[in-house]
C-alpha cells in the first residue's frame, strides 16, 4: 500500500480499525480527539460499535465489558483522562482480559495544557492503578511507528491476555507525516474459550477480579508475574543508532528520542562518537542492551519531556558504573535538537561524575535558564 | 380417608438459571428473592443460555456464583458501562446488571445516567435497601430522612446530609429510557408484581426497545437491626411513602408490547 500524508491520531485510529478493531469506546480530550472523531465516522460506516462514553470511567469500563467477550477492543485518551481510567485498567489486569489503550500525552500535572509531553511515563509504566500488575507499553517516535505499534498492540494483548498501552505524546498525535497504513484485516472469528457469550446450555463462564482468599489471590498474582517475566523475555523492543562505536550514549523515547537523533547526527558531524538508544517498549524496559552499553560507553545522557521519569529506570541498570546526565523539558515544552547537542557536548567536555543525582544538576542548570 | 389418585405434580423447583448452591445472604434478606425472580423470568423466556449478567459491588458481588449464567463482575458503580460494552458487541444477547443502591445511585450515578440516556438496550435490576449493606450499613443515597445508619448514627439529617434520591423518578425523565418501574419485595403479592415487571423489562430488551430498569424495594434485616418480619413492616411503613410503587416510564413502544 502506498504512503499517504496523514495525522498521527487519524493514522492510529485507521490502523486499529484495519487491524480488526471490533468496538471502540472513548471520551473527547485534546490532543487525542481526532482519534475518537475518525472512529466515530468509520466504525458505524462498517457496522461496528462506536460509543462516546459519559466519561473516561465509563469508556474504560465499556472496554472492560467488551474485552470480556474476547473481541478486539480499545480506548484512547490523554493524560487527565487516563488518570480517570486507572481504576478500570487495574480491573482489566486483574481479570486477565486483553485490551488496548492509546495515551496521547499532554502537559501536566492537573489540567496542565494540551502541548506534547511525556509526563505519563510513571502512571503508565509504573502503575497508576492499584495492585500488582504491569502494562506492556509501546512508545512510537513517528506516525509510521505509531501505526505499526498499534497493530502490534492488539496481537500482544491477545497473545498474553494483557493490557497494552501505546504511549505517544501530543506531537505524534497531531503531526502529519507520510505513513503506510496496514491492509484491512478480517475480524477475528476465533473467540477464546474464556470469553463470555451466554452458556447456550453449556458450562457457565465467570470473569471477575475478586478473590477473597489471600492464598488463592497470591496464586493469581504469581500467574500474572510469571506472564510478565515471559513478556520481559520475549517482547523487549528498542532501536539503536550509531551504537557500535559510541563512547557516549543518549537514551530517549518517543519524540524526545527522535529529537535526540537529530542532535546525535549533528554531533557525529562534529566527530563526537555518540549513539542513541531509543526504547520502543518502555515496559518491558530494554535492560540488557543498556547493561551492555554500561560496560562500553563513557557516559549517558537521558533526554525526556518530563522531569526524568525514565531516568530512574536507566539509573537502575547503569548502577553507578558510568556517569549519567539528564536533560528534560517539562510542562509541554518540546526540546530543540540544539539544546540536546549542547548537552552532548557537555558530556564530552566534562567534568563527569557518578556522585549525586543527575536530576539535581539538571534542575540547577534549568533554574538558571527558566527560573 | 382415601387419598384421591392424583398424579404428583411439581409446583415449585429450582429454576435452571440458578445454581444449586447455598447463598451467603443473611436470613430474611430479599437479595435471594430478587435472584430467583430474575432466574424464573429468564427460564420462562428461554433466555438463560443467551444471557450475560453483570454483577456489581455490594452484597450481591458474588451473584455470579448463584446464577447458572455467563457472568462478569464490574467495579463499584460501573456495571452499566460494562454491560454497554458487552451489549454493543453482542446486541442479540440478553445483558443485565444487578446493582445495589450505593452502587447505582451514588458511585455509579454517571454510568447509569449515561446508559439510560443512550437508550442502551440493557436491563437493570436495582436493589434499593436504603443502606450500604456489604460494608456494614452506612448511609446510602437512598437512606430515608431521619433513618439511623452506621454513618448517620443520629439519623439522616437532611440539613447536613441532603435528601434521598428517587432513582426511578429521576431516570424516567430521560428520553432514552423506555421502561422504568418501582416494585417491592415485602409481600408475596408485591413479589408477584415484581416478577411481572422483571418479565416486561427483559421483554423490552428482547424486542430491542431500549433501556429498562426495575427498582426493587428490598430489606436488609441485618443492618437495619430487625427481624425479617419487622423489616418487611418497616419497608411497608417507611419506604413505600417515600418510594411509591408504580410505572414511571413506559414508552409508547413498550405500552404497545404490554397490550
Ligand atoms: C471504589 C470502591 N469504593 C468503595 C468500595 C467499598 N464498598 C463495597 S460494597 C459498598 C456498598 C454497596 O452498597 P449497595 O450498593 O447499597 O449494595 P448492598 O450491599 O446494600 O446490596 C462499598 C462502599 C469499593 N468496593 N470500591
Ligand atoms: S447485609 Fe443486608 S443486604 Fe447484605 S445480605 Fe445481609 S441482609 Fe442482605
Amino acid at each position: 500500500m502506498a504512503k499517504e500524508l496523514i495525522k498521527g491520531n487519524t493514522a492510529v485510529a485507521e490502523a486499529a480499525l484495519r487491524a480488526g478493531l471490533e468496538a471502540y469506546f472513548g471520551y473527547p480530550i485534546t490532543p487525542q480527539t481526532e482519534l475518537l472523531e475518525h472512529l466515530s465516522a468509520r466504525m458505524p460506516e462498517i457496522g461496528r460499535p462506536f460509543v462516546q462514553a459519559e466519561s473516561e470511567l465509563g469508556a474504560i469500563n465499556m472496554v472492560y465489558g467488551a474485552a470480556c467477550t474476547g473481541k478486539r477492543v480499545m480506548t484512547s485518551s490523554s493524560s487527565p483522562g487516563v488518570s480517570l481510567m486507572m481504576e478500570g485498567l487495574s480491573y482489566i489486569a486483574g481479570t486477565e482480559v486483553p485490551a488496548v489503550l492509546v495515551d496521547v500525552v499532554r502537559g501536566g500535572p492537573g489540567l496542565g495544557n494540551i502541548a506534547p509531553a511525556q509526563g505519563d511515563y510513571n502512571q503508565i509504566v509504573h502503575g497508576g492503578g492499584h495492585g500488582d500488575y504491569h502494562m506492556l507499553v509501546l512508545a512510537p517516535a513517528s506516525v509510521q511507528e505509531a501505526v505499526d505499534l498499534t497493530v502490534l498492540a492488539f496481537d500482544l494483548a491477545e497473545k498474553y491476555r494483557h493490557l497494552v498501552a501505546v504511549l505517544m505524546d501530543g506531537s505524534i498525535g497531531q503531526m502529519m507525516e507520510p505513513a503506510e497504513l496496514p491492509p484491512m484485516q478480517p475480524m477475528k472469528t476465533d473467540i477464546p474459550d474464556w470469553a463470555v457469550r451466554g452458556t447456550d446450555g453449556g458450562e457457565k463462564r465467570v470473569l471477575t477480579s475478586i478473590n477473597l482468599d489471600p492464598p488463592a489471590q497470591e496464586v493469581m498474582n504469581l500467574r500474572l508475574m510469571k506472564r510478565w517475566q515471559e513478556i520481559e523475555k520475549n517482547e523487549v523492543r528498542y532501536k539503536g543508532y550509531y551504537l557500535d562505536d559510541a563512547e557516549y550514549v543518549v537514551v530517549g523515547f518517543g519524540t524526545a528520542g527522535r529529537i535526540s537523533l537529530s542532535a546525535v547526527r549533528a554531533a557525529r558531524e562534529k566527530g563526537i562518537k555518540v549513539g542513541l538508544l531509543r526504547p520502543i517498549t518502555l515496559a518491558p524496559f530494554p535492560n540488557d542492551i543498556l547493561d551492555e552499553l554500561s560496560e562500553k560507553a563513557k557516559a549517558f545522557l537521558v533526554v525526556e519531556m518530563n522531569s526524568g521519569q525514565m531516568l530512574e529506570d536507566v539509573r537502575l541498570v547503569v548502577r553507578g558504573r558510568k556517569p549519567v546526565e539528564f536533560f528534560g523539558r517539562m510542562g509541554g515544552v518540546v526540546p530543540y535538537p540544539d539544546e540536546v547537542l549542547t548537552e552532548i557536548k557537555r558530556l564530552v567536555d566534562g567534568p563527569l561524575t557518578t556522585e549525586g543525582h543527575p536530576r539535581d544538576r539538571w534542575l540547577a542548570r534549568l533554574s538558571e535558564t527558566i527560573g | 380417608m382415601v387419598m384421591a389418585d392424583v398424579p404428583a405434580k411439581i409446583v415449585y423447583e429450582r429454576p435452571e438459571a440458578l445454581d444449586p448452591r447455598v447463598t451467603h445472604y443473611c436470613p430474611g434478606c430479599t437479595h435471594g428473592v430478587a435472584h430467583r425472580l430474575v432466574a424464573e423470568v429468564l427460564d420462562e423466556m428461554g433466555e438463560t443460555g443467551n444471557t450475560i449478567g453483570v454483577a456489581s459491588v455490594g452484597c450481591s458481588v458474588f451473584a455470579y456464583n448463584y446464577f447458572n449464567i455467563d457472568f462478569v463482575e464490574a467495579a463499584h458503580g460501573r456495571a452499566p458501562a460494562m454491560a454497554t460494552g458487552i451489549k454493543r458487541v453482542y446486541p442479540d444477547r440478553t445483558v443485565f446488571t444487578y446493582q445495589g443502591d450505593g452502587d447505582l445511585a451514588s458511585i455509579g450515578m454517571g454510568e447509569i445516567v449515561g446508559a439510560a440516556s443512550r437508550g442502551e438496550g440493557i436491563t437493570v435490576i436495582f436493589i434499593n435497601n436504603a443502606n450500604y449493606g456489604m460494608t456494614g450499613g452506612q448511609m446510602a443515597p437512598t437512606t430515608l430522612p431521619g433513618q439511623k445508619t452506621s454513618s448517620s448514627p443520629t439519623g439522616r439529617d437532611t440539613k447536613r446530609q441532603g435528601y434521598p434520591i428517587q432513582t426511578a423518578e429521576m431516570l424516567s425523565t430521560l428520553e432514552g429510557s423506555s421502561y422504568i418501574v418501582r416494585r417491592s419485595l415485602h409481600s408475596s403479592r408485591e413479589i408477584r408484581r415484581a416478577k411481572q415487571a422483571i418479565r416486561t423489562a427483559f421483554e423490552v430488551q428482547k424486542h430491542g426497545l431500549g433501556f429498562s430498569l426495575v427498582e426493587l424495594l428490598s430489606t436488609c434485616p441485618t443492618n437495619w437491626g430487625m427481624s425479617a418480619a419487622q423489616s418487611r413492616d418497616w419497608l411497608e411503613e417507611r419506604m413505600l411513602p417515600y418510594y411509591p410503587l408504580g410505572d414511571y416510564k413506559v414508552s409508547p413502544a413498550v405500552a404497545e408490547l404490554k397490550k
